[in-house]
């Protein structure tokens, strides 16, 4: 088991440069270059000079590509070209909110997500079932972003039950009230792609042999379900949690715009309209990293549920 | 004589497994109609549109649905119904040819990683891996950033994010089928790797690839809806879905037949485009088909 989480450890490194030279790739991709980008086509000569000196630009690619890696690599993301506060700074400041709203929608998910997979499989082909999958097909079908202006349009503008746009406030319960409709825009979706892995990890474990043993032997059937079936189906559905991680951070960034929450999401939109590349750049390494540290911490979590894996390495 | 045709004949083709499958599932045929439906609105849109749906009407700024504009009209007094149907064709043809461009790239790295091995099939499998660490969303976002948001540039931009799924796709069942006899026999006969790739290879994956295709092609069509709507559209007053939902966000207070009908759209459009690849998945699954 140690041996195979180093071995995992040690993987996540190349992925990581891998990850950081195709956001060196991607920032060059910018037609002209990022400095004519980030002035405009008007911007006068020197100024331009000015900043593709300060932006290195003016450099071999080859220096720049390792310029990028070495800054990259001891933490050093950039500079905002607007606010002149550093990258993590400004992801600092957010990230609670973002870290909040994931969380809250994570165990939404898993609340709702996990029970109706399973009733879904023990009912499989009745209506319970018909039920959960068409739910299910519906909420994976919702962009992110539509979900939320309907739910926002629903709760909000015509019933008056929550707010419209989150303020700040000290207040717990305000607090929650602001949280609730975006946890739960994120939690539904994410229950829908849980419930359907549920259902079909739940079903090929309810066909193996030893569950019918386990049903031979007069197990009873919410044991049966419960203990010897749904404790195995988990395995693949925390892998799976895992890896959605990365499309939660995604339909969060939608999510935080249309409640004009606090968090990444504005961040990005900020950066995107103030044509503010550093920042760009800057957060695609911070969301592509948590993304590989969390697939990484799966895996490990993966191997430590399942021993089998640490085994056959 | 004709009973020897015919047995010489049955090994050789098997009743295609899809087709029985949609014959059996009959929510299939929900997915399939609504699609159908959608892209014929999207092609015939300029016969069946009530309205230019770029011609603005101040004196009908803002109306609500009624009998002469079915789903009402945006703050430019544009009729919405017809701005739908228009903003069809854009969805569909960027969900589209996004989705041909990944599906051809990937499937191409992904037959050849498999299929030649070694170094090359891990450099490729590892680029693979780290396009999947980066959320499909904002490398959308990113690609569509720096290129600057234009039709093509949208298409591109989205091809890059559905690339890797296809490549991994592709590969496993390469692998499977360059073991099989039928390949073996064509490389004692001498046949080059690009003729055994192209003729014995790719048909035999081909299903696979299909089905990723239309599960991809649906969320090729919410990542343009997402882009439009944080302004990484197809510049305005051309009618998208996502841009008519950017747009009608700013009246939602008084106006909200703006972003429901478009939202309506998307959703099912994403809806039939789901159930398809669901229902093509079952159909090539052996697993679901023979329980059945």
């Amino acid at each position: 088991m140690i041996g195979y989480a180093i071995r995992r450890l040690a993987l996540a490194i190349p992925t990581l440069i891998a990850m950081l030279t195709m956001v060196f790739v991607l920032v060059r991709l910018v037609p002209g270059d990022a400095a004519v980008a980030m002035l405009g086509d008007r911007a006068s000569n020197a100024a331009l000079q000015a900043l593709r000196t300060q932006l290195g630009l003016d450099q071999p690619i080859g220096v720049q590509y390792l310029h990028f890696l070495t800054d990259m690599l001891t933490g050093n993301f950039g500079r905002s070209m607007v606010s002149g506060r550093t990258v993590l700074e400004e992801v600092a400041l957010v990230l609670p909110y973002t870290l909040e709203l994931t969380a809250a929608a994570m165990l939404i998910g898993t609340l709702l997500g996990i029970p109706l997979g399973v009733i879904a499989a023990v009912r499989r082909d009745q209506w319970p079932d018909y039920v959960s999958r068409i739910l299910s097909l519906v909420g994976l079908s919702f962009p992110g972003f539509v979900s939320a202006i309907l739910m926002l349009l629903a709760f909000a503008v015509w019933l008056h039950w929550l707010p419209v746009m989150s303020r700040a406030t000290n207040d717990p319960i305000d607090h929650l009230r602001n949280l609730l409709l975006p946890a739960l825009n994120l939690g539904l979706i994410m229950t829908a792609y849980i419930a359907r892995v549920t259902r079909s990890s739940m079903l090929d474990v309810m066909g193996e042999d030893y569950i019918r043993t386990a049903r031979a032997k007069g197990v009873r059937p919410r044991s049966l379900i419960l203990r010897h079936a749904l404790g195995n189906a988990l395995i693949p559905i925390v892998t799976v949690v895992g890896l959605y991680f990365g499309t939660l951070i995604g339909n969060s960034v939608l999510t935080e715009i249309v409640f004009t929450r606090p968090g990444l999401g504005k961040l990005i939109l900020g950066a995107l309209q103030s044509r503010d590349y550093t920042m760009l750049q800057g957060l695609m390494v911070v969301f592509a990293t948590f993304v590989i540290i969390v697939n990484t911490v799966t895996d490990l979590i993966y191997a430590l549920v399942d021993p089998r894996v640490g085994l056959a390495q | 004589m004709t009973d020897a045709t015919v047995s010489q004949a049955a090994p050789k083709r098997q009743p295609n497994p899809v087709l029985t499958a949609f014959r059996r599932n009959r929510f299939s045929w929900v997915g399939i109609g609504l699609l159908t439906l959608i892209i014929l609105l999207a092609v015939f849109a300029p016969l069946v549109s009530p309205f230019d749906p770029l011609k603005q009407n101040i004196l009908h700024r803002l109306s609500p649905p009624s009998a002469q504009f079915w789903l009402g009209t945006d703050s430019y007094g544009r009729d919405v119904l017809s701005r739908l149907l228009y903003g069809a064709r854009i969805s569909l043809s960027i969900g589209f040819f996004s989705v041909l461009v990944a599906m051809v790239v990937g499937s191409a790295f992904g037959i050849l990683a498999g299929y030649i091995g070694g170094v090359f099939d891990q450099i490729v499998m590892g680029i693979v891996d780290v396009m999947l660490s980066f959320p499909t969303l904002l490398l959308g976002l990113m690609v569509a950033a720096m290129l600057g948001a234009s039709f093509e540039n949208l298409i591109i931009a989205i091809a890059i994010t559905e690339t890797a799924p296809f490549a991994r796709v592709a590969r496993a069942p390469t692998i499977a089928v360059k073991r099989r006899e039928f390949v073996e026999a064509g490389r004692s006969l001498g046949f080059s790797p690009s003729l055994i790739m192209g003729v014995h290879i790719l048909p035999n994956i081909l299903s696979d690839i299909v089905v990723v295709a239309s599960l991809w092609m649906a969320s090729a069509i919410r990542t343009e809806a997402s882009l439009a709507f944080i302004g990484l559209g197809v510049r305005p007053p051309t009618a998208t879905w996502g841009g008519m939902i950017r747009e009608g966000f700013e009246n939602i207070l008084s106006a909200w037949w703006l972003v429901v009908f478009p939202s309506l759209a998307i959703l099912l459009t994403v809806l039939a485009l789901n159930i398809l690849g669901d229902a093509l998945r079952d159909a090539i699954d052996p697993k679901t088909r023979s329980a059945q």
